[in-house]
């Protein structure tokens, strides 16, 4: 079976969940006293999509202000970028509309950028509704999810409709593109660095 | 850093620790009781030394330097200061869980640290919140602002039974308010501590930029995430005071061909730009390895190790693969070296691998997988692990001794730093110390004998008139502090242990210690290695290193 590496950071202000949804998907677990990240941190999954083996390279990007600038290293060559707000705090999707407008300017111009709405366990202090988020990711052609870490919903799909967005290896056109601009696939999906 | 090498100790300069002892030291083997000349008004000095007290020789002269500030009962911790706190920060409206100065039990706790910038806007505040104290911190900013319009600084207040030690750092004020028994210096000396954290998140010139910028600029912005960093580091400080009051830090005890293994795997390990190489467990060092190309001119300084060490055990680190940028202030407080952190197969055995190439992790990763490769084939792992065992469930994670190893019995805890060391080694000094048993299981317990270790390292190391040997009876316990040209010694005896009993159980301490100093210490630091052309660490590298720089 073709094993396939695709490098994948994820965004978003801090306190979102990021690194809860990544041990999510990797470990499967959830820890709601998880540690601030410092600077980045890197972990692997490998799954299987149709006949593929998908190698995720999660980077889990530290939220703070002052790693913001350090970003274009871990987004720099990924395949595609997850970023994450919470639906109980109005400011981070504000946040996200910056995150998605850097990757715009300087992003690699084929990178799949996934929206995740994370904490929708706490419907009752929602802040960001659930339509206005999927109007705004429409309209970038971006995947959208609401997601909780905590109650294992939606990590899984997540990260399924990226492999899924992301260009196959036998340069087909991909099945649900929405009219996303895809051109080749990642330059060196194959390297085993990223 | 003065002789011996000890971060802790005062200070040229640090003249206000008056409340140190006026007394000819004794000498070894005397062992005779020491009592304390207490000039401070608020200091009561050592507990009374129990029956064998001699007579109290009366208080010597205790000048109080000019850049002290005359002891007062200011307004800063009375209620009223907080009643007019909502015209604080402009956030302090949400700011009141537990952060009220007027909270009693705000107020009750034993150390306060506060950070705040010279425009009096607060950063950090080891209980409560920041907001609720807006008003508290512009008293501090105005009481230093006060001080230095008469062209002079202000270092200390001594007010009944707290001390309130000012430190400024460029653009940052830090304020340690303590009822402890730790002298002004030792305060001092974990500001400094507090302060190094911050700049191995930030950098110093980051920091000064910011506020060169914007003088009013909120500093939490850019902290966010390292209080808890912080609020460790006080914790351990207060629990496990060894490493900042001897400016050392402790090893992994291990057999010397294992560690000299080890040692040698990290030197033919490496990567391009890769400058330190440290093994560790549980904030403990099992070697390290320095590159010759970027750090051959400077040595580590141990404040900067224990600061790794310290960093590395952060429980950020327990999963995966980190990259992180960090400073290491004492060798170059303007620029960013890039750490790569992994704990090793699962184990508690945390590498790390610090080098100057913002884009180097790859290639981390793949020195990391050399170096596990290599332990496995040592079978090091598996010592490792023996050595963590030693320890009891509480802490697993941090390998110790039992201080029954020793076998003397009475002997309850001790501090011990080698001090007689060849050259080369004194790039890394390091102490060792058992694991705290019974009856020092309970907090209380353990805060009363560091308590007792800061007293009695203030003593020795008074910058008036330095003790040798101190044998000091306390309640609960029996202590003897000692310094030679060899070591650095204090030990914790039971306190039905006689003079002669004492002399006994340290001498077969001392004994010990020389046997198993192999295991106890890096005897033979591994040296240089040799690694591909790489770029120097320098200051210049802070501007164009990609981390965010200021608002």
């Amino acid at each position: 079976m073709a094993l396939r590496e695709l490098k994948v950071c994820l965004l978003g202000d801090t306190g979102v969940g990021k690194s809860s949804i990544v041990w999510r998907f990797v470990e499967d677990s959830f820890d709601p006293n998880i540690n601030p990240t410092i600077g980045a941190s890197f972990m692997t999954k490998t799954v299987q999509y149709q006949n593929e083996l998908h190698k995720f390279l999660i980077w889990d990007t530290a939220g703070q202000e002052r790693f913001r600038a350090l970003a274009p290293m871990y987004y720099r060559g990924s395949a595609a970028a997850i970023i994450v707000y919470d639906i109980t705090k109005e400011e981070t999707f504000s946040t996200l509309k910056n995150w998605v407008k850097e990757l715009g300017q300087h992003g690699p111009p084929n990178i799949v950028v996934a929206i995740a709405g994370n904490k929708c366990d706490l419907v009752d202090v929602r802040e960001v509704m659930e339509r206005d988020a999927k109007d705004y990711a429409d309209s970038i052609h971006a995947i959208f999810v609401e997601t909780s870490a905590k109650n294992a919903i939606n990590i899984n799909e997540l990260f399924i409709e990226i492999s899924r967005r992301i260009p196959s290896t036998d340069a087909n056109p991909p099945s649900g593109g929405k009219g996303f601009k895809l051109r080749r696939q990642p330059s060196e999906p194959r390297r085993s660095c990223c | 850093m003065e002789a011996g090498g000890d971060a802790a100790a005062p200070a040229p300069g640090d003249a206000e620790d008056v409340e140190d002892t006026q007394f000819p030291s004794e000498e070894a083997g005397d062992g005779g009781d020491v009592h304390e000349g207490s000039p401070d008004p608020e200091d009561g000095g050592l507990e009374e030394t129990g029956p064998e007290t001699k007579e109290q020789p009366p208080d010597l002269l205790s000048p109080l330097p000019q850049s002290e500030a005359p002891s007062c009962t200011c307004g800063l911790w009375s209620p009223a200061a907080s009643e007019n706190s909502p015209m604080g920060g402009p956030e302090s409206g949400s700011g009141s869980q537990g952060g009220d100065p007027s909270d009693e039990d705000w107020r009750s706790k034993r150390k306060h640290v506060f950070v705040l910038s010279e425009a009096g806007k607060p950063i950090y505040s080891r209980y409560g919140s920041v907001e609720a104290l807006s008003t508290t911190m512009g008293v501090m900013t105005a009481l230093v602002s006060f001080v230095q319009s008469a062209g002079d600084a202000i270092r200390a207040i001594y007010a009944e039974d707290h001390k309130l030690v000012f430190l400024q750092q460029g653009p940052l004020l830090l304020v340690a308010v303590s009822r402890t028994p730790q002298s002004a210096s030792q305060l001092r000396g974990e500001l400094l501590a507090v302060h190094a954290q911050i700049v191995s998140t930030l950098t110093r010139a980051s920091v000064a930029r910011i506020f060169a910028r914007k003088q009013n600029y909120d500093l939490r912005r850019l902290l966010a995430g390292s209080e808890r960093t912080l609020d460790r580091l006080l914790d351990s400080m207060e629990r496990d005071p060894g490493a900042l009051l001897l400016g050392a830090v402790r090893c992994v005890p291990l057999t010397r061909p294992l560690r000299e293994a080890l040692g040698a795997l990290l030197r033919r390990c490496t990567a391009p730009g890769l400058a330190l190489s440290v093994l560790a467990v549980g904030g403990r060092l099992v070697t390290a390895a320095q590159e010759r190309t970027v750090l051959a001119e400077c040595r580590l300084d141990p404040a900067d190790l224990q600061l790794l060490l310290d960093w590395v055990g952060a429980p950020a680190f327990a999963a995966g693969e980190a990259w992180a940028p960090v400073c290491l202030p004492r060798f170059n407080p303007d620029g960013f070296f890039y750490a790569y952190v992994a704990r090793l197969d699962a184990m508690p055995v945390c590498l790390l691998l610090l080098g100057t190439d913002p884009e180097a992790f790859h290639d981390m990763a793949t020195c990391r997988r050399l170096v596990e490769d290599g332990m496995h084939t040592l079978g090091a792992m598996r010592a490792l692990r023996e050595a963590a065992s030693f320890s009891n469930a509480s802490s697993a994670s941090a390998p110790a001794y039992s201080v029954q190893a020793v076998g003397a019995p009475g002997l309850r805890h001790f501090l011990y730093k080698p001090l007689d060391i060849p050259d080369h080694h004194r790039q890394l000094p390091q102490f060792t110390s058992p694991e705290l048993e019974a009856p020092y299981s309970r907090e209380e317990e353990r805060q009363r004998l560091s308590d007792l270790y800061h007293r009695l390292h203030s003593r020795l190391h008074s910058t008036s008139r330095p003790l040798r040997l101190i044998y000091h009876v306390a309640e609960k316990e029996t202590l003897l502090a000692w310094v030679t040209s060899k070591f650095e010694l204090y030990t914790c005896l039971s306190p039905l242990v006689t003079k002669a009993g004492a002399i006994l159980v340290v001498t077969k301490l001392l004994r010990w210690v020389k046997k198993e100093e192999d295991r106890l210490f890096i005897r033979y630091p591994p040296k240089y290695s040799t690694p591909p052309a790489a770029p120097a660490a320098s200051a210049d590298q802070a501007s164009h290193n990609g981390l965010f720089t200021g608002p």
